[in-house]
Parts: structure tokens; C-alpha cells; sequence
């Protein structure tokens, strides 16, 4: 059901992983619905993304979406990452079933999450960047359950 | 490809050897149709015969009692409208449970469309119905009580000899999807008051295609498929022949083999679930620890999502199943694993391995060592993992 370009970015995830001390950082999804993206931005002194890690929880193409998505932001400024939709997510990865769609979007709104953090940060505001409307607070008190 | 390892047996079972052999000459050389009057038919019409004796032997049923359907969902679907058609003067009510297969759950819906109103009984943490909760449900229009065998995705076994009794003292039928417990776990009919009985042939390593729906002699059950005399007038339709061959061949092996081949499952389920919970850390078992099918092992591994898992693991050469949203096509998770009372996160990372006579000790400790890897790589790439870890630093 998926590409070969979906399952390589799955299998062989880009860019897994923290950075410290990050630029910005953005989440979103819920546990709820199943997928959760945590996209890691460092930024430079000339809004240059030098590095971008993300963590996701969710399934293949969540994965791969994620993947894909700190390749085609790493090494752009900030407005050009802002440019990247969910549909050139999917382009690049040859396509995702429709019922994944979902996840491309995902990635777009963890990228805008992690540039609107790093604006916050920094006080300043990044033209026709909006403010992330996902959160992922729902579900987040039964974290500390345990089995 | 290398070996597989297929622990998906409640999906579906390899057709065995024997019941492939019985069905053969029932394709190009026994082809003639049952319902004709010369010779060739008679073959055909004994085929037919005998499946239904050797699959009414099993359930210390009559074989006029069995009523072959093209599977366990029709059959499903077939006791319920049929129920809720004749009994109409009685009552319009059917009390089922949460945690059904959707073969009930979705012709319930219908039937609520048709004036048919339906009590959706809660289980407890391990998926049992509760038997108090069923009694108050009970109302004078109660025409069904329909509450499955054992759950095709938890494996939990319900008390279905009390909710029988529960239904007859009453005066209500009680019908039960046996789709996962057919030749799994001994079943008769009498002794657990069932009416009416769903099940499927490639369950139990017989062929895709063919079920049945056992009808209690007496029943006012009409026809659901119109069009022909076969089954009693009951279910139009020329009959499966191989089909019907092929699943008596297979309820006869199941239940010859019953005993010692569930033993051996019980052991390495067992094993399988000791060494799971034992190695892999925030880990829990989904269903009733022992009174569960002996081939059904359900695991919630916590901060992974299940379908992640299964593609890991096909590339591994396992076989296996989820209950998490992706594999459901929907963002809900499983149905079953909600009504349980897990949070939606700790059902999105649900595993279902089945076993089955052919699974090895061999087989679970590489899916054991395989499960352990990719649980773990799939925990490092979690942000639920990572929040828990620092909330953890932190505390």
C-alpha cells in the first residue's frame, strides 16, 4: 500500500532524534487520533535552518511524512521552509493513500509550529506564519499511566 | 523472501493438507449440482451431507440444525434480521455486547434504523460481559440476547453457558458468534443453550467462503438469501459443495485434534506472554490472563503505534495484526480495546499475535527477540517516550 519512497523514509528514518537547545521546537497531533510529530528546528543568526530532527509517534507514513519533511527544510531560510505544503511532502514521497493524507498535513503544521516557537523566542514574526492550531493536549493526562 | 512467521491465524489459517485432499474431486470430477437427480449429483449431494453431519457432530447438534452460509459474517448478519423479522410480535429489542465483531455490531445499526432499539452491554478490564448488567437489561420486549463466543481481537472467552441460561430463563434466544471458538474450545449446543450459532471455515484451516448458521429445530428463523429449495428452503443458492466438503474435513480435524493441539498452544502462548511481559518494559496484556483462546496473545506495547510495529515486523517475516487506528482505516482504534478501558494511545499500540498447531518455541523467541528491537527503535523515535523519560529525570 505504500511506495517504495514511503517505506525507504520509513525504514531508514532521516533526521531521528533531538536537538538540544533548539531553535524552535514544534508538536502536534494527538495520541487520540494516533499520530503525534515533534519537529526540532536549529536555526542561524541568518534564519538558515541548520539542522532539523523531529520524533513522531504514529504509523508508516506518519514516519515517513516526518522524515521527509526535515529533508526538504534543512538548509532553506525560514520563509522558504514556511513554503513547503503537505502536498510537496507527498509529491516527494511518490504519493500516500488517501486515508494518509492526514500525515502530510501533519508534518506541514509541525514545521509551522517549530518556525512559530522559534519566533516566539525571539520576538519576532515571521510573515504569514499563523499560529498552530494543533495541540496536543488532549490525552496527554493519561501519559503517566502505567502498565 | 526467507521464512515466514505467520502468528495471524485469527485473520485467517492455512487450509490443511487433509481438508484440501477431501475437497479436490469436488471441483472437476463430484461437479454435478446437488439439487439435480441423476448419479453425478448423488455424489455431490452426499458431499454436502456428510459436511454437515461431521460439523453437527461437533456441536451435539442435529445435522438438519446446520445451515450453510458463504461465512460467519452472513451467517451473523442472517440471525439478527431473520430474529428481529419473525419475532416482531414478541419484542424489538436485542441486547448484544460492546465488544462484538462488526458483523453484529454494524447489522445492529441497521436494525436500529428499523425500529429494532439494542442494549450494547459493557465488559470489564478483561473483556467479560457482566452477567448483572446483562439480567438488567433484560425487558419484556427482549426478543436476542447475541454475545459472542470468544473475541476475535482480546481472545477472552465469554460465560456463555450463564448467558444462555440467563436467556432461556427468560424466554429470550441466544444466539453466538463462534467464529474464533469453533473447534478451538469444546462447544455444545444443548448444554450452553445456544439457539443459534455463527461460524466461518477458514478459522479452523478449512476453506475461505463457507460458514454456517446453526438453527435451534423449532426456530421461526426464515430465509435471508430467496431463490431456490437448498438448505431446507432457509438459504437459497447453489450449494458450495467443495466448500461444505472441505469444512466438515476441518471441524472433524479440529475437533479430533482439539485437545492435544490446544495444549501445546496454551504451553507456548503462555511462554510467549511470560517472556513478553517479562522483557519489554511498560508492556501490558490485553484480555483475561487464563480463560482465553488457547491460540490468542494480545500485547499493548506503551508510546508505540501498532502499525509502525507490523510493518517492522513483516520485514522481519512475521505475520501479525493490530487493533490501532491505521490498520482500521479509520483514527479510531479498536473497538474491543476502548471498551476494555484502554486510553486511545495504549490501544494504538496494540499487537495481536494468533498461533497455530504448526507454531514452534523456535518460532516465539525470534519473534520475542524481533518485537524487543523494534519496540525499542520505535520508542527512541517517540515523542511520547521522550516526554516520559524527562518527566521521569525530572520526578
Amino acid at each position: 500500500m505504500y511506495s517504495e519512497k514511503v517505506m525507504d523514509h520509513f525504514q531508514n528514518p532521516r533526521n531521528v532524534g533531538e536537538i538540544e537547545n533548539a531553535s524552535g521546537v514544534g508538536t502536534v497531533g494527538n495520541a487520540k487520533c494516533g499520530d503525534i510529530m515533534r519537529i526540532y528546528l536549529d536555526i542561524d543568526e541568518n534564519q538558515i535552518i541548520r539542522d532539523c530532527k523531529f520524533k513522531t509517534f504514529g504509523c508508516g507514513a506518519a514516519v515517513a511524512t516526518s522524515s521527509m519533511a526535515t529533508e526538504l527544510v534543512k538548509g532553506k531560510s525560514i520563509y522558504e521552509a514556511l513554503q513547503i505544503t503537505n502536498k510537496a511532502v507527498m509529491e516527494a514521497l511518490d504519493g500516500l493513500p488517501p486515508v494518509k493524507v492526514h500525515c502530510s498535513l501533519l508534518a506541514e503544521e509541525a514545521i509551522h509550529a517549530a518556525l512559530w516557537d522559534y519566533a516566539e523566542k525571539n520576538g519576532i514574526k515571521i510573515e504569514g506564519l499563523q499560529k498552530p492550531k494543533s495541540d496536543i493536549h488532549e490525552g496527554e493526562e493519561d501519559e503517566s499511566e502505567q502498565y | 523472501m526467507g521464512k515466514i512467521i505467520y502468528l495471524d491465524n485469527a485473520a485467517t489459517t492455512k487450509t490443511a493438507p487433509e481438508v484440501l485432499d477431501a475437497m479436490l474431486p469436488y471441483f472437476s470430477e463430484h461437479y454435478g449440482n446437488p439439487s439435480s437427480i441423476y448419479g453425478l449429483a448423488a455424489e455431490s449431494k452426499m458431499g454436502v451431507e456428510q459436511g454437515r453431519k461431521q460439523i453437527a457432530e461437533v456441536l451435539g447438534a442435529k445435522p438438519e440444525e446446520i445451515y450453510f452460509t458463504a461465512g460467519g459474517s452472513e451467517a451473523d448478519n442472517w440471525a439478527l434480521i431473520a430474529t428481529a423479522e419473525a419475532y416482531k410480535n414478541k419484542g424489538n429489542h436485542i441486547i448484544t455486547s460492546k465488544i462484538e465483531h462488526h458483523a453484529i455490531l454494524h447489522t445492529c445499526e441497521y436494525l436500529e434504523k428499523h425500529g429494532i432499539e439494542v442494549t450494547y452491554l459493557d465488559v470489564d478490564e478483561n473483556g467479560v460481559v457482566k452477567l448483572e448488567e446483562l439480567k438488567k437489561a433484560i425487558r419484556p420486549t427482549t426478543i436476542l440476547i447475541s454475545v459472542m463466543f470468544a473475541n476475535n481481537e482480546i481472545g477472552t472467552i465469554q460465560p456463555i453457558k450463564e448467558i444462555g441460561e440467563i436467556a432461556h430463563e427468560n424466554g429470550i434466544l441466544f444466539h453466538t458468534d463462534a467464529v474464533q471458538a469453533f473447534g478451538q474450545v469444546p462447544i455444545n449446543v444443548d448444554e450452553f443453550h445456544i439457539d443459534m450459532l455463527s461460524s466461518s471455515g477458514h478459522k479452523i484451516n478449512g476453506p475461505k467462503g463457507i460458514g454456517f448458521l446453526y438453527i435451534r429445530k423449532g426456530l421461526k428463523i426464515r430465509s435471508f438469501i430467496h431463490g431456490g429449495a437448498q438448505e431446507r428452503k432457509r438459504r437459497a443458492g447453489t450449494e458450495n459443495v467443495p466448500g461444505i466438503v472441505g469444512y466438515g474435513a476441518a471441524a472433524k480435524r479440529a475437533a479430533d485434534t482439539m485437545e492435544q493441539r490446544t495444549k501445546k498452544e496454551i504451553e507456548l502462548r503462555d511462554y510467549l506472554i511470560e517472556r513478553v511481559l517479562k522483557e519489554i518494559p511498560y508492556t501490558r496484556l490485553n484480555g483475561h490472563r487464563t480463560n482465553r483462546l488457547p491460540n490468542n496473545a494480545n500485547f499493548s506495547f506503551q508510546f508505540i503505534e501498532g502499525e509502525s510495529l507490523l510493518i517492522m515486523l513483516d520485514g522481519k517475516g512475521i505475520c501479525a495484526s493490530s487493533g490501532s487506528a491505521c490498520t482500521s482505516g479509520s483514527l479510531d482504534p479498536s473497538h474491543v480495546l476502548l471498551a476494555i478501558g484502554l486510553p486511545h494511545e495504549i490501544a494504538h499500540g496494540s499487537l495481536r499475535l494468533t498461533l497455530s498447531d504448526e507454531t514452534t518455541k523456535q518460532d516465539i523467541d525470534y519473534v520475542v527477540d524481533a518485537i524487543k528491537g523494534i519496540v525499542e527503535r520505535l520508542r527512541s523515535m517517540s515523542p511520547l517516550y521522550e516526554d516520559f523519560v524527562k518527566a521521569s529525570k525530572r520526578s
